[in-house]
């Protein structure tokens, strides 16, 4: 009895190991998880429009044509780490997922982060901002690419300090995005010259910001710097209106702000605002021709976020990896390392390249939110203010602090 | 001291979409025997309709503080007619399974054509602007929601407890046969009265529109706090829903103040205290 129980589990551990070597050879089937929030307060930046996103890049790869079969599945990870993680599980484990993309919500976009490296998988992140992806927590599986909080830090934080204002309060929601936005942005405040005077941690997805808001006025510092995203900071714009603290001379540093949610709050309430941002839908042909495209097949009309844009430039770009590998080779490490190897040139972003921490590089731009009678049209919302070059933009490679640059 | 004062009043004014809202509950919960979980989605159709009237039709905010809630408390009144009544008799279950179906078929349609960042609503002019109070730079227009909510809550108050019409109310939940045999429309009392909550709900979501975002999902976040409301004040007592609701907020406004990372919980702590203490709520009668 007791052999026959070894011997059918040897036969069971060599037929798993028949299956896993099968399931490593190299073949055109392709499958991509676009994993976001798709109906809470950060579905207007990322969440359906990033499907979409991914699957405008899949047409645009023409690999299809070439006999290529790729498909692409979406999920809700409702901004909880632990359904995020449990969908990234079963996407690996039952569904055979390759890569997944987008994962706004730098919460779950951690958790995954370790999900993906176990499973070795491909990790496009566009949706989250915390710096950590490509610092104390980078993975050989890893890409960021849209933004982070040191980019968004250095971009609207800088600007502000030199501009006078160098007395800050922070309105940061209360987990993993909002105290990497706050450690960068504070970095940046006191390496200028400025003091950080306090701040209060708000739960995420807050409907009422009055309490913080008075608490922030009363603070009286110059700049009351919003470290939270999406709904939390359109509240927080709007109200801070209503109260008038930026009629009582205290200035909004919106550290994270996207077109949806100047769309939102309306220009009447958002007009001066500065900010950081990679892509804006009108700022060349190129772009416009991809925003055309896009908005055309948004249900609500809406023009693309630069999450957006960094879904589809990611997944042109991993999809290329894959056609110079000359198939694809289910095994994240290799794809991953193949993609650092080739320069990446979209239409979107322009050339850039992914640096060995993970961290995709590309210009950022510092937009002002126009005056409603300069706005020409319905998302005619952004003048440029100045350009970051990309080797600024983003961590200095001898700043990071991610094992993979110690070799 | 002065921050604190100023941390009492901006409770009060969250305190009056609470007692807003779990007063409209109250009352179709002590009528209907039924757990309007619809409650918050009517609420978000208050204000999309609020921005529909302003944006299509050109008509302001004050015409729409009694359209809004005339038209969602119409719509309540069909989903009473054709779905609810149905359920009259039956375990509450059934209709709170219901009404919460309909609140995500609600929420669902909307999101799919309006997103989730939702859309803005302007203050109205007449109501810009703020006056400083000493302690703290209060806008106008919260302190005009405070005050209309407060006289709104106890006008129904009124209406309920001390009128005619009120005393057919409450006669027909507690024996329907006998109301009928006096010659009282009994059902279409019923779905008035729903009307009647479902109109509450709409006015508060007017009344959040220049506030908050009008966003889909605008209802969902703050009926789960409402019902914490409703429970802490004990089911289908209408002065106890009022009170609950503003001093739950005052109690959230000072946890904001106190120890911020709290203030979402907050109301649920309590809840479970006052369970664990007083299962009938502060002013319910047991059962």
């Amino acid at each position: 009895m007791k052999t026959r129980i070894a011997a059918s589990l040897l036969l069971g551990t060599a037929l798993s190991l028949a299956a896993t070597s099968f399931a490593l050879a190299q073949d055109k089937i392709v499958k991509i998880g676009a994993l976001s929030d798709q109906s809470g307060l950060y579905a207007d930046l990322g969440g359906p429009g990033s499907t979409l996103a991914a699957q405008m890049a899949v047409e645009d790869s023409g690999l299809t044509a070439k006999g290529w079969k790729i498909d692409i599945i979406s999920g809700d990870h409702q901004n909880k780490p632990d359904i995020g993680v449990n969908i990234a599980r079963q996407w690996f484990d039952v569904d055979k997922v390759d890569i997944i993309v987008d994962v706004p919500n730098s919460g779950v976009a951690l958790a995954v982060n370790n999900v993906v490296k176990e499973k070795n998988g491909v990790y496009i992140n566009s949706g989250a901002a915390t710096s950590d992806l490509t610092n104390a927590q980078c993975s050989p599986n890893t890409v960021h690419w849209t933004y982070d909080t040191y980019m968004l830090a250095h971009g609207t934080g800088q600007a502000l300090v030199k501009s006078g204002g160098d007395t800050w309060f922070f309105l940061t929601a209360d987990y993993a995005f909002g105290a990497a936005l706050e450690r960068d942005t504070t970095a940046v405040v006191t390496a200028n010259g400025g003091k950080v005077l306090g701040g209060v941690k708000h739960p995420l997805n807050t409907a009422d910001f009055s309490s913080f808001l008075l608490q922030a006025q009363a603070s009286k510092a110059k700049v009351i710097g919003l470290a939270n995203a999406g709904g939390d900071t359109t509240n927080s714009i709007k109200q801070a209106a209503e109260f008038g603290i930026v009629k009582g001379g205290q200035k909004l540093a919106a550290l994270l702000l996207f077109i949806t949610d100047v769309k939102a709050i309306g220009l009447e309430t958002a007009q001066g605002l500065n900010f950081t941002e990679t892509f804006y839908w009108d700022r060349n042909d190129e772009s416009r021709a991809f925003a055309k495209r896009f908005s055309a097949r948004m249900k609500n009309g809406a023009e693309p976020t630069m999450v957006h844009a960094g879904v589809y430039s990611g997944v042109i770009h991993y999809l290329k990896a894959l056609e110079a590998l000359g198939g694809n080779p289910h095994d994240g490490v290799k794809v991953v390392e193949k993609m650092k190897s080739i320069p990446t040139d979209d239409p979107l972003f322009g050339k850039g390249e992914i640096e060995p921490n993970g961290r995709k590089i590309h210009p950022a731009y510092l937009f002002e939110v126009k005056k409603p009678s300069e706005s020409k049209g319905p998302w005619d919302f952004y003048k440029l203010v100045a350009e970051v070059p990309a080797d600024q933009a983003f961590t200095p490679l001898s700043e990071s602090k991610c094992a993979l640059l110690k070799k | 001291m002065q921050a604190l004062y100023a941390q009492l009043l901006v409770g009060l004014i969250n305190g009056s979409f609470y007692a807003l809202l779990s007063l409209g509950l109250a009352v179709i919960f002590g009528m209907l025997n039924i757990i309007n979980f619809a409650h918050g989605a009517l609420y978000m159709m208050g204000a999309f309709c609020a921005y529909f009237l302003l944006n299509v039709a050109g008509i302001g905010y004050w015409p729409a503080l009694i359209v809004a809630p005339i038209v969602v408390g119409i719509f309540g009144m069909i989903l009473e007619r054709t779905m609810l009544k149905w359920l009259s008799g039956l375990d509450h279950l059934y209709g709170l399974l219901l009404t919460f179906g309909l609140a995500l078929i609600i929420q669902g349609v909307f999101q799919n054509y309006f997103g989730s960042s939702g859309l803005p609503y302007a203050i109205p002019d007449q109501l810009k602007g703020g006056m400083n109070l000493g302690f703290m730079f209060l806008p106008i227009y919260r302190g005009w929601v405070v005050i209309f909510s407060l006289v709104v809550c106890l006008l129904t108050w009124y209406l309920i407890e001390r009128t005619r019409l009120g005393a057919y109310l409450r006669a027909a939940t507690e024996n329907p046969t006998l109301v009928r045999a006096f010659g009282i429309n009994v059902p279409r009392m019923i779905t008035l009265t729903y009307g009647l909550g479902v109109g509450l709900a709409a006015l508060a979501g007017v009344l959040s529109a220049p506030i908050n975002q009008v966003r889909p999902l605008m209802g969902a976040d703050l009926i789960i706090v409402v019902f914490a409301v409703v429970v802490i004040g004990g089911m289908g007592s209408i002065m106890g829903s009022i009170i609950t609701g503003f001093a739950l907020g005052v109690i959230e406004g000072l946890t904001k103040y106190f120890y911020p990372e709290a203030s979402n919980t907050v109301v649920f702590v309590l809840m479970v205290l006052v369970l664990l203490v007083k299962p009938s709520g502060l002013t319910g009668r047991a059962t």
